[in-house]
């Protein structure tokens, strides 16, 4: 395994997303965008519904898929040296990388050793969490994004705004508008499939002389040593076909154990992401070239990447950030993500998913307004596939994020990042005046007989409500006197008895 | 954690004669009337009601902030108030959710926690599954929509209950609103950590309710009924929301308001 040496600096992703507040202005603001995702995501949703016609069949294929990710999350260290073995067999070179920099240099210096100046990508997240567009650019080497949706983005000079669907913030009329202003001799058309076909015409040229595909990997198995590659375009089979050099990048939770593991963690992924039976297309690739076949790449590599995983993997709570199979039904049912769209997080995974696994690979310090931001509605746990407790896991990133720095073992980078002495003190404050009833009591009774001093406007509540209005009286105090009253009357009535 | 139907799930006691009621601090100080007619409702169904006066929060805002010290301290001032071993009915799926799913996690260890978090019902559900109630309709006729809270959908598996209880009234026209499922933006701190999405989120929900075309929506929690009914005043909308326990007090006795 060959490191290179490159300057090690902050994700770019890191930046963004401790602009997160802007960038929620910034996009609520914008109707279009948001008219987008409602459209998209309510779409989705109805799409994912009909792909589960019987909730008992779901339910259970939950339960399995969630017990298959945890069994091989148990025994990650283990199915990654097997992983590594079975590959190797196979003539497809493995390659380790803890940061997003160490997987970048890897890639290039393969690209280099082939003199390879031209590359096609696939479909890949992880390659958008190293940024890895950005730095083969840097080193004059062009990679061209070929799934649609990811080349739409590359033209725009975003990026994705969604895991699955990475155009997703975009209408036709705003993807037409690009291309007749990218792509020389495009007649404008708001057709879909005109559309589509101008861009597979642009990409069919770019496959047939690239030197390099670079795909991800959707399950890669340890005991055959195969890449499994879920994808709808055939960009995928075109990437890891055509170019001599195909060079695979993954993160290192997506070792499944056995062959058996694939088929229902599959139909899960595919129905729960876009309400597919079954993508399109589905590559196992196992081995290079072989001597009699026609086609191929020569060489095969994967980079198998950490970037913070292993800090999620050493908690026994937080490793079941690991468990995700990267569908994006969460982002789908995400009543935040509908709103503030894709880009707003100003991570590489945006939505609940985003929001659980982005502290662990930019530090809790870049993503502190991340957790909070969610009414803990429980949508997206409710539809994840592999049954990621997702509120409980936002719940549990609020209180690394608000810990004293100095307290106890550090389970994350940046603990304490969203620490104030002031809330800290408000909570101790309010903890005690509701652990002690006289006290509570005592204070709401003020609280309500005050409260016509109680101000109109609360900073942004008022900003679309009305400010609350306290009850002229507890229910404490009502109950109260009704007791009294009852207690009366009995007595009452007792007496009348003993009168008599 | 997906609960489909509570009912299913749990053991529900047999003809319950005593509970205890556990009001919640937004009841408290801002909904009181909610907490009384529940009471009221209770006890028209010969059930002795008992409400300590020693409650005060369940301590969810803490605990939802990462205060785990401050809501476990809260918790356990809570459970002391509650010694009996009687069904403890809770007039919110959100409380409910807390003190029955998550004091397990948030009180691991203390002893007894196990039993306490079994006994807590969501108003709705003790109705339907403990009481098997059979609710007679004496008001007029009138459309409602019915908005039920992410806890109690997700957590407690209510809003079948709750549906239930609405289909029991014969003059009332249940109208299932636009992304009904959708949270409405409350989310506790949330709503002032994150106004802007938060706000964002009650603009359409309570949208969405006015599109409805009803005359009052029905919610069995307090916190969306604050945040909805504010959004609804602030845009000057006639519709507000009730909470469930004071709906079906006013249809189960005479229309006129004497019961």
């Amino acid at each position: 395994m060959t490191v290179h040496q490159v300057n090690p600096g902050e994700s770019k992703y890191a930046e963004s997303a401790r602009n997160f507040r802007s960038n929620v202005k910034r996009d609520l603001a914008n109707a279009e965008l948001r008219g987008n995702f409602r459209g998209a995501m309510d779409y989705l949703m109805d799409k994912r519904k009909n792909a589960f016609p019987d909730s008992d069949e779901l339910e259970t294929l939950r339960e399995q898929c969630k017990l298959i990710k945890q069994r091989c999350l148990a025994k990650l260290p283990h199915l990654l040296e097997q992983l590594e073995d079975n590959l190797t067999k196979n003539g497809i070179k493995v390659h380790w990388a803890e940061t997003i920099d160490e997987a970048n240099g890897i890639i290039a210096q393969l690209i280099k050793d082939r003199n390879g100046a031209t590359v096609v990508k696939g479909k890949s997240m992880v390659s958008e969490e190293t940024a890895l567009n950005d730095y083969l650019e840097e080193r004059d080497i062009e990679c061209l994004e070929a799934d649609m949706g990811e080349f739409i983005v590359q033209l725009a000079k975003e990026h994705p705004s969604h895991i699955i669907i990475p155009a997703i913030h975009k209408n036709k009329e705003q993807v037409a508008d690009l291309f007749a202003e990218k792509i020389p001799g495009f007649e404008r058309t708001n057709d879909v499939d005109k559309l589509i076909n101008e861009g597979r015409r642009v990409l069919r040229d770019k496959f047939k002389n690239a030197d390099v595909g670079i795909t991800g990997v959707n399950f890669a198995v340890a005991e055959t040593g195969t890449l499994c590659l879920v994808e709808n375009e055939g960009n995928g089979q075109m990437c890891t076909a055509v170019p001599d050099l195909h060079i695979a990048i993954t993160g290192i939770e997506k070792v499944v154990e056995y062959l058996d593991d694939v088929p229902p963690l599959l139909s899960l992924l595919t129905r729960s992401a876009t309400g597919q039976a079954i993508s399109t297309y589905f590559n196992m690739i196992t081995k290079p070239r072989q001597q009699d076949e026609k086609d191929g790449p020569e060489e095969v590599h994967l980079v198998l990447l950490d970037n913070g995983r292993s800090q999620a993997f050493a908690d026994e709570e937080l490793r079941q950030t690991l468990q995700c199979i990267r569908c994006g039904a969460c982002m789908n049912h995400c009543p935040v993500y509908t709103r503030i769209g894709g880009h707003a997080y100003g991570t590489v995974y945006p939505g609940p998913i985003g929001k659980i696994i982005s502290p662990h690979m930019l530090g809790l310090e870049a993503t502190k307004d991340l957790p909070t931001a969610s009414s803990m509605c429980g949508a997206c746990g409710e539809v994840c596939p592999v049954k990621i407790p997702i509120p409980k896991l936002l719940q549990r990133l609020r209180q690394e994020s608000v810990k004293p720095k100095g307290d106890g073992a550090q389970v994350m980078k940046g603990q304490g990042s969203n620490r104030s002495t002031i809330e800290a003190m408000v909570w101790k404050v309010w903890s005690l005046m509701h652990s002690y009833s006289t006290i509570y009591r005592m204070s709401m009774w003020f609280g309500t007989r005050l409260r016509g001093l109680m101000p109109k406007k609360i900073g942004v509540w008022t900003s679309v409500r009305t400010a609350p209005k306290l009850a002229p009286k507890t229910l404490h105090e009502r109950v109260s006197a009704r007791n009294k009253q009852a207690a009366k009357k009995i007595r009452k009535q007792g007496n009348q008895h003993g009168s008599r | 954690m997906t609960i489909l139907n509570s009912q299913h799930l749990r053991n529900y006691p047999v003809n319950p004669k005593k509970v205890y009621l556990y009001g919640t601090c937004l009841a408290d100080t801002l909904f009181p009337d909610s907490g009384m007619d529940a009471i009221t409702f209770l006890e028209q169904q010969g059930i002795e009601v008992i409400f300590p006066m020693g409650q005060t929060c369940c301590g969810q805002p803490a605990y939802n902030s990462g205060y785990q010290e401050e809501a476990k301290n809260v918790a356990l001032a809570q459970i002391r108030e509650f010694p009996l071993d009687i069904p403890i009915v809770i007039i919110s799926g959100s409380c409910g959710g807390m003190m029955r799913h998550h004091y397990l996690d948030l009180l691991k260890g203390e002893p007894g926690i196990t039993e306490f978090c079994d006994r807590i019902y969501e108003f709705t559900e003790f109705l339907v599954n403990a009481l098997k109630i059979q609710l007679n309709d004496k008001g007029s006729p009138e459309k409602v929509a019915l908005h039920t809270s992410c806890a109690a959908r997700r957590e407690m598996g209510v809003h079948i209950t709750g549906q239930k209880l609405l289909a029991q009234l014969d003059n009332v026209e249940l109208v299932v609103h636009k992304n009904e499922s959708e949270c409405c933006g409350f989310g506790g701190t949330f709503s002032v950590k994150h106004g802007d999405i938060s706000g964002a989120m009650v603009n359409d929900k309570s949208d969405s309710l006015v599109e409805a075309n009803v005359v009052r929506y029905i919610s069995a929690d307090n916190g969306c009924m604050l945040n909805i009914n504010g959004a609804l005043d602030y845009k000057k909308e006639h519709l507000r929301g009730e909470h469930i326990a004071s709906y079906l007090l006013s249809r189960v006795n005479d229309s006129s308001g004497e019961g």
